[in-house]
């Protein structure tokens, strides 16, 4: 390997590092919020890609009768939920949320995606069918569940992930899909070729770091967010409703998945079981982070993704092998760390 | 307690006869045969997951061991089948041991986490080494044969693998009925109870670990030999996944569970492969959305699984049998009592930080043995905290403990037990799902010695008598001996600590740590709850006590120790600490 093969290397690894570090966030995000270890995000990642893929070629993706579909069901799950104390308001609130916006959304692709209006459009489509998945998830398996312990919660979310990679092979079929590239420019910065699309992941990804953050900071829901996460009793007690704080999270966490998807669907062909390791990729990241430090978890998903691109070079076969063996020296340092008798929830 | 029940033999003589049944379909026999392959892995899943609150995603690579092991062996190196399953189960233990002394140092959800990354790397590893015949897998496995009949056919290999499931049924069913077994169980209560008993979680989550290994491997052997060929692909995370929701779905607590779990989803998923692809009109793996769909669903409504809720009927008619009266077994063998008045507990400049918040402050104080001393103080002066650094489930920062002329400072919690120190928790920490005796037993864990081999082989009968002969002396002194086959979290929470206070005297103890033993207790409670602590002083058990009930300590206590904000504030007796200036100040502000 000479120096520009590596920095070439280095270039692919710090490009889907930055995906897996907005993976990353979003799992430390919602585990945080919701104690849930977000294993369906991949499918997010997966949705997205196959929703834009399909969105480009003038189609009406399934994805978008799935929106539907899942708000009702969120919709019926919200009433059980607040069945003793809904009142007039709350209703027309939860069938706004759950009804209303996914038939807009179905009513907006059907109206649009014939029409071919071009990438920017149809990305802002694709994120708006995606998006919302993710509150009428937490609504549907996980507010029912948000007294479990932890481990109750992921094997909820491994059957959550079950469930949509089973319906995304149902939407998509088996074949995988690419996406047409934001820019074909590239640029020499010194011995490296820089491509357009590899500015682009980074970018957007960084933009999103710092939007995050500033979200977290500055606005009352990004407060109340880290209220919940550091003390969900607490927050409760001044007047934050949990639920809430864990919708907004999955709504984030969709978001992001989404994103990611439209992020690298110009670079690799997506298959509907794709999101699974690219999630998990996320997850390794966030593991050594200790799932709970967000700059740690960013810096962890660029080792990952620059590991995993030196790794395909050296030894293609056993990538897979070599990124997920990481996590045990780590795991293994933090547990040498934290060396006393620890008490689990 | 073993109690012969008619229901498994019945259902032991219908698996007898179901391959006999005229006009059974073959592929039927065939279907039993997978059912009960998985069955012993999700039995495996009891153990580790159920039992031991310890959850697996990697059971499919455990299963991959075993049928790798036995495909190698026999088709490169000739060995026979035979042969190579001891061979399978001692690679897998030797592996599952080293695996586990890794992973299962983590934590909660980082252990699941930990599994998943294995299954997925054993999966990429077979997929592309040579070693392993990559995808393709190994072909050409000989089939088992007994007495020159070789068991090709799964009709002929049902009867194998029934005797497979029944041991493996039997032989789980004896290990949670046992010493090792109750140590498991005891993990779901939280470490730090267990290891106050005297309980090394570590090596029991260990052993959990390597039995449910092993199971899987068991049934990996089976498998290997039944297929006649392997590959990577069975043995994927999707498989350990299944194997999960197997264990979900009937019932992880519960072994019979497991038999059921594994049959519900091998039959959904097997007429599902049919009918799913019909209606999407392709082929592919539909069956996962059902899967998932159920498996939420399942943790919704009835995260106990369905064994719980088919047998509850029968439940109830069991449990108002009563049990066989206990025959008198020789009692187990006493600590040496100290001499009273002897020096038992030195604590010598002890302190604990956290961050900047000095929690105990520079703290001297000693116990001699047959002694009763109060530690008193408002809330938040560091009493727990102090509990916890004398018995070792906090290490302090500064400072010394000598617990029974050893230097004890810094030493875990089970060894500190293990000298004759046994404790009480301010919260409650019973094991919710045990009856009150079987709790109570967990505290004579360091009496016992039976290792898990003769747990599984019934051979440690005499000294469990032994164990619960213990168990019921201990409720009977403390008034519960009446509640003794509830479940423990059913009793009213003042009667829980004394079921505590009964745990902690299984230990045999020379000193007992009692941290708010009288709360919640009616007033002729605490009189006898007082008579029986001052009849152990008696006995020459020392015991210290952290309490709010002025009444309790004064007419019971010694010696009382005073803290505030970290800080010893005045020791002596009752009625000098009663006159104390500083004291008062401490409790009820300074006199304007």
């Amino acid at each position: 390997m000479d120096l520009s093969i590596f920095l070439i290397l280095v270039q692919d690894g710090i490009t889907s590092g930055a995906i897996y570090a907005l993976l990353a966030l979003s799992l430390v995000l919602v585990f945080t919020v919701t104690r849930v270890i977000f294993i369906p995000q991949g499918e997010f990642v997966a949705y997205g890609t196959l929703t834009m893929a399909t969105l480009e070629m003038g189609e009406v993706p399934t994805t978008a009768y799935l929106v539907v579909a899942l708000g009702v069901l969120a919709g019926i799950a919200g009433m059980l939920t607040e069945r003793r104390v809904i009142t007039t308001r709350r209703l027309a609130l939860i069938l706004a949320e759950t009804v209303l916006l996914p038939l807009l959304i179905l009513a907006a692709t059907a109206l649009l995606a014939p029409r071919k209006l071009g990438l920017p459009v149809e990305m802002l489509l694709a994120l708006a069918i995606v998006t919302p998945m993710g509150p009428y998830v937490y609504r549907i398996a996980f507010r029912p569940l948000a007294d479990a312990p932890t481990l109750v919660l992921l094997i909820a979310a491994v059957g959550v992930h079950l469930a949509l990679t089973g319906l995304g092979l149902v939407f998509f079929g088996a074949e995988g899909s690419r996406t047409t590239s934001f820019s074909d420019l590239s640029m020499t910065l010194g011995p490296v070729l820089v491509s357009g699309q590899s500015l682009w992941v980074i970018g957007a990804s960084a933009a999103l770091v710092v939007g995050l953050f500033l979200v977290f900071d500055f606005s009352l829901i990004g407060k109340a967010l880290r209220a919940t996460a550091v003390n969900r009793l607490g927050a409760r007690l001044v007047g934050i409703e949990p639920a809430l704080s864990g919708r907004i999270a999955f709504g984030i966490a969709a978001f992001i998945g989404a994103l990611s998807g439209l992020l690298i669907g110009p670079l690799t062909t997506v298959y509907y079981d794709s999101g699974f390791l690219i999630g998990l990729k996320g997850f390794v990241a966030a593991i050594i982070a200790g799932l709970v430090s967000y700059p740690g978890a960013a810096l962890a998903a660029l080792l990952i993704g620059v590991v995993e691109s030196l790794a395909s070079f050296e030894a293609s076969a056993f990538k897979e092998v070599i990124v997920f063996m990481v996590i045990i020296p780590v795991l293994l340092w933090r547990s040498l760390l934290h060396a006393g008798i620890e008490e689990e929830e | 307690m073993p109690r012969l029940s008619i229901a498994p033999l019945i259902a032991l003589a219908a698996a007898l006869v179901f391959p006999a049944i005229p006009g059974l379909p073959p592929f039927w026999v065939t279907l039993a045969d997978y059912i009960g392959l998985y069955a012993i892995v999700a039995i495996g899943l009891v153990v580790l997951t159920g039992v031991g609150g310890l959850t697996s995603f990697g059971q499919a690579m455990f299963v991959g061991f075993g049928a790798y092991t036995t495909a190698i062996l026999t088709t490169r190196y000739g060995v026979s089948p035979w042969a190579t399953l001891p061979i399978a189960i001692l690679i897998t233990a030797v592996l599952a041991f080293l695996i586990g002394a890794i992973t299962l140092r983590l934590s909660g959800h980082y252990l699941p986490v930990g599994t998943i990354a294995w299954n997925i790397s054993f999966y990429y590893i077979t997929g592309n080494l040579d070693f392993f015949r990559r995808y393709d897998g190994i072909s050409g496995i000989p089939p088992l044969s007994i007495a020159g009949i070789s068991l090709i056919d799964s009709a002929k290999l049902y009867y194998l693998i029934l005797i497979a499931v029944v041991l493996s049924i039997v032989a789980t069913q004896n290990l949670l009925d046992s010493r090792i077994g109750r140590a498991i169980r005891a993990l779901r209560g939280g470490a730090v109870a267990a290891e106050s008993c005297g309980v090394d979680t570590s090596s029991a989550k260990i052993f959990a670990f390597v039995y449910a290994a092993v199971l899987a491997a068991v049934s990996g052997w089976l498998y290997a030999h039944m297929q006649r060929a392997v590959n990577p692909s069975p043995f994927n995370i999707e498989a350990s996944i299944e194997y999960l929701l197997m264990a979900v779905v009937g019932g992880a607590g519960h072994v019979w569970g497991a038999l059921l779990g594994a049959g519900i989803v091998t039959i959904i998923k097997d007429q599902l492969q049919d009918l799913l692809p019909k209606l999407v009109g392709q082929q592919g793996n539909y069956e996962i959305i059902v899967f998932g769909v159920i498996l939420v669903a399942m943790l919704q409504t009835a995260p106990d699984g369905l064994w719980p809720l088919i047998t509850r009927p029968f439940r109830r008619r069991a449990e108002a049998r009563p049990r066989p009266a206990p025959t008198a077994v020789e009692p187990l063998l006493r600590r040496e009592v100290p001499q009273r008045g002897a020096p038992l507990l030195e604590v010598k400049a002890l302190r604990k930080t956290y961050g900047g918040l000095v929690a105990v402050n520079d703290i001297d104080f000693s116990v001699a043995a047959g002694e009763i001393v109060s530690l008193i103080g408002p809330n938040g002066a560091g009493k727990t905290t102090t509990f916890n650094l004398i018995t070792g489930i906090e290490r302090p920062s500064a400072g010394a403990v000598r617990f029974a002329e050893r230097e004890t400072t810094g030493l875990p919690a089970r060894l500190i037990a293990r000298l004759g120190l046994a404790r009480t928790f301010q919260h409650v920490r019973l094991i919710a799902g045990m009856s009150v005796i079987d709790n109570v037993a967990i505290g004579a864990h360091l009496r016992g010695h039976a290792n898990a081999i003769s747990g599984i082989a019934r051979l440690d009968r005499a000294e469990e008598a032994r164990l619960f002969q213990e168990a019921r002396r201990q409720l009977e002194r403390v008034g519960l001996l009446g509640e003794a086959e509830k479940p423990a979290t059913s009793l009213a929470l003042g009667q829980q600590r004394i079921v505590e206070i009964a745990r902690a005297l299984c230990l045999d103890p020379s000193f007992l740590l009692l941290d708010e033993p009288a709360a919640g207790l009616r007033h002729q409670e605490k009189a006898a709850l007082a008579a029986l602590l001052r009849k152990l002083g008696d006995e020459g058990v020392a015991i210290l006590l952290v309490e709010h009930d002025m009444d309790f300590v004064m007419g019971l206590c010694q010696r009382v120790i005073v803290m505030n904000f970290g800080s010893k504030l005045a020791e002596g007796t009752p009625a000098a600490i009663g006159r104390d200036p500083a004291v008062v100040e401490a409790y009820l502000g300074a006199v304007a």
